[in-house]
């Protein structure tokens, strides 16, 4: 966590990534109606692991959620060592639309282009997938931010197993529930979107719904980073 | 894989009537006059208001002669949530100087818990009775939360997400017994009258008895759009002598338990479907059969091929106990929003229990108060008939559920088993009680 709390970046806060939907109900804010992306990725998922998942086949494995949330993601990954590219990205999701959707367009940013380099692919963002399915409904972004925490595993994954232990993803990128493996950049980012609660931050990233324990911390990041952006509550 | 083929010349298939219903065509010819031509205000003396009322209480006359009340005991209110609002605050509040305790079961609609949820702030104690694993009330238990200071105690008829039927009639006996020990431990305690019974039958009124005598019920819910009628109006039995309050202040109309001006269009085409709704309940011509065992068949060819054809499904709810056009199953390791778009992607309109269906994102309360892990819930999707439903329409959904089911299990990284359901998370993992039950194997491994 930053030790200063300062007053200057107030203003600086940066505009979110619009997260609406095409359609939207005038009267209530809400839609059912995803993108034309979301659609098309939800019903013609691209890089879909259709065999039975052999392990061994691939380099790098990551599964993030639990069933009894309602999301769970799991990763595949083929990696290039010479080129230190993801050449391959497969995938199954247990979710709704968006977390199908979200998971399915990660799977084409990440190998599209002769595939992504390891250091970028580990700094893609919730946001930057939501940016290319065209938006995502507000209730529906946590759908979205399980796809690369999967990737970071499984890239983890891929590590540890070439022994690539200095590269491992630990930079400012503190952990704050192991199941979900939200972290403090999780928070930070859903403060910015708008979250002012615990329970507005749970509702998009799904942090301590499975691990409790950790919400104490939460609040208190959520307070720091709602000072940090939106100044000091006056009452 | 399995493509999408959309059939754009085929009708939309209505399976999901427990969420509402098309308008009966006759329920619209009986309401159109009262839009325009006869639009006056019932409490108006002149001509014009006159037609109004009388329409009322033709209205009234129908209704109460279907469930056996008198026309007085039926007040009309702004659809089902109002009437159990008004049963259950209503009730509490006029009757608080006589006790705290209101029991409902633990499979109500949010009508009723939500306002449970609310008088609890007002010092009222809520019991919930639990069900069984088939979702049905557990007898034993509301006998022993019964006492002298219990006012109301509300069991829906049959639920709104499995349709499990519950024992009305026997319940009633039980709460006519507490009735006499109430009154014999306070004389003046509204003697014979409370706990107050009320059940709420929206769901219910299109297939079951509804006839308050033989129900031994003090007050039941009614809704007009779930059997045909239009959306916005419902009604509340209540009892003559029944001591309640008003929800809603301002006339006097409905001797002065619900005001404002009535909804003569509504109030018309509600009697008009009620009327239809209870014919459907009678033999055909000719000894065919009824409208309901039409439905009863269909729903049965709905269910006997769902579990022949497809893999690992959970039926939810009372094997037979249940309203004749509720299915409602788990289809393991597939997400029953996902499941829901691919149906209505061919065209076909279902509902589901799981939390990313709803706006609140939490997993269906009734679902999970039958003892369902998450799991299960997230997967559950519930199919309900109306006399509108054809075979056709069922052939259709047997033809491409199966397929889609393949499809997104494909997509699902998940292989649950239908005998694990004891085993599996503990509801409480969701809420923030516990980790999954499989990523706690994880860690330890």
């Amino acid at each position: 966590m930053p030790k200063k709390i300062e007053k200057t970046e107030k203003k600086t806060a940066k505009k979110s990534v619009k997260s609406k939907p095409d359609v939207v109900n005038k009267f209530t804010g809400n839609s059912w109606a995803y993108s034309k992306t979301v659609r098309d990725h939800f019903f013609k998922p691209k890089n879909l692991l259709w065999e039975n998942p052999d392990s061994a086949k691939y380099d790098g494995e990551g599964i993030v959620g639990s069933p009894a949330c309602g999301d769970v993601m799991r990763v595949w990954l083929k990696i290039d060592p010479k080129k230190d590219k993801i050449k391959e990205f497969k995938w199954r999701t247990f979710g709704c639309a968006s977390a199908v959707a979200a998971t399915s367009m990660l799977s084409v940013m990440i190998t599209e282009k002769g595939g992504m380099l390891l250091d970028r692919a580990l700094e893609v963002r919730p946001q930057d997938i939501m940016k290319r399915l065209g938006g995502l409904p507000d209730r529906k972004i946590h759908c979205s931010v399980l796809g690369d925490k999967a990737l970071r595993t499984a890239i983890n994954d891929w590590f540890k197993k070439t022994n690539q232990f200095s590269r491992i993803v630990t930079d400012g990128e503190k952990v704050i529930d192991p199941n979900t493996k939200v972290t403090e950049a999780d928070i930070e980012e859903a403060v910015l979107e708008g979250a002012q609660t615990v329970e507005e931050v749970q509702k998009r990233t799904k942090v301590g719904i499975g691990y409790p324990e950790c919400l104490p911390e939460v609040e208190e990041l959520v307070r720091f980073y709602r000072e940090k952006y939106y100044g000091v509550d006056t009452d | 894989m399995h493509t999408i083929a959309i059939d754009m010349k085929r009708k939309p298939i209505n399976l999901d009537n427990a969420s509402t219903t098309p308008l009966h065509k006759e329920v619209l010819k009986a309401m159109m006059p009262f839009f325009s031509e006869k639009y006056g205000n019932p409490s108006n003396l002149y001509e014009l208001g006159r037609i109004s009322r009388s329409a009322i209480n033709e209205s009234l006359a129908r209704i109460s002669g279907i469930i056996h009340s008198r026309p007085d005991e039926f007040v009309f209110t702004g659809g089902a949530t109002e009437a159990d609002n008004l049963a259950i605050a209503g009730i509490a509040r006029a009757n608080k100087e006589f006790g705290n305790r209101i029991i409902i079961s633990s499979v109500e609609h949010k009508g009723i818990f939500s306002v449970c949820e609310a008088l609890k702030k007002e010092g009222f104690e809520i019991v919930e009775i639990p069900v069984d694993k088939n979702g049905l009330l557990k007898i034993p238990y509301l006998e022993k939360a019964l006492n002298e200071k219990t006012l109301l105690v509300s069991v829906t008829m049959a639920d709104s997400e499995t349709g499990t039927i519950q024992p009305i009639r026997e319940i009633s006996e039980i709460i006519k017994r507490q009735k006499a020990k109430t009154a014999g431990a306070d004389a003046n305690a509204r003697a014979g009258h409370l706990p107050y019974f009320h059940t709420d039958a929206s769901q219910a009124s299109a297939y079951l008895d509804i006839n308050v005598e033989n129900l031994g019920v003090d007050l039941m819910t009614l809704s007009a759009h779930k059997i045909g009628g239009p959306k916005g109006i419902g009604g509340l039995y209540i009892k003559r002598g029944t001591k309640i309050n008003p929800i809603i202040y301002g006339g006097s109309q409905q001797n002065r338990v619900r005001a404002g001006t009535e909804n003569v269009p509504s109030i018309v085409g509600f009697a008009r479907a009620l009327e239809i709704s209870e014919k459907n309940k009678g033999k055909g011509k000719s000894g065919k059969k009824s409208k309901i065992e039409e439905i009863r068949k269909l729903r049965d060819l709905l269910e006997k091929n769902i579990f022949k054809n497809i893999q690992k499904v959970v039926l939810n709810g009372h094997p037979e106990k249940r309203l004749p056009n509720f299915l409602n199953v788990s289809i393991l390791d597939i997400e029953g929003e996902a499941l829901l778009l691919h149906l209505d992607a061919h065209g076909i309109m279902i509902s589901t229990g799981s939390a990313c269906n709803s706006e609140s994102l939490e997993p269906s309360s009734v679902l999970s108060a039958i003892g369902n892990p998450y799991e299960f819930v997230h997967s559950s999707m519930r199919f309900t008939l109306s006399s509108e439903t054809t075979k056709s329409d069922i052939e259709y959904v047997l033809k491409h559920l199966p397929k889609i089911v393949e499809t997104l299990r494909h997509i699902s990284p998940l292989n649950l088993k239908v005998d694990q359901k004891e085993k599996m998370s503990d509801p409480r993992a969701f809420v923030g009680g516990k980790t999954p039950h499989f990523l706690r194997k994880k860690r330890n491994a």
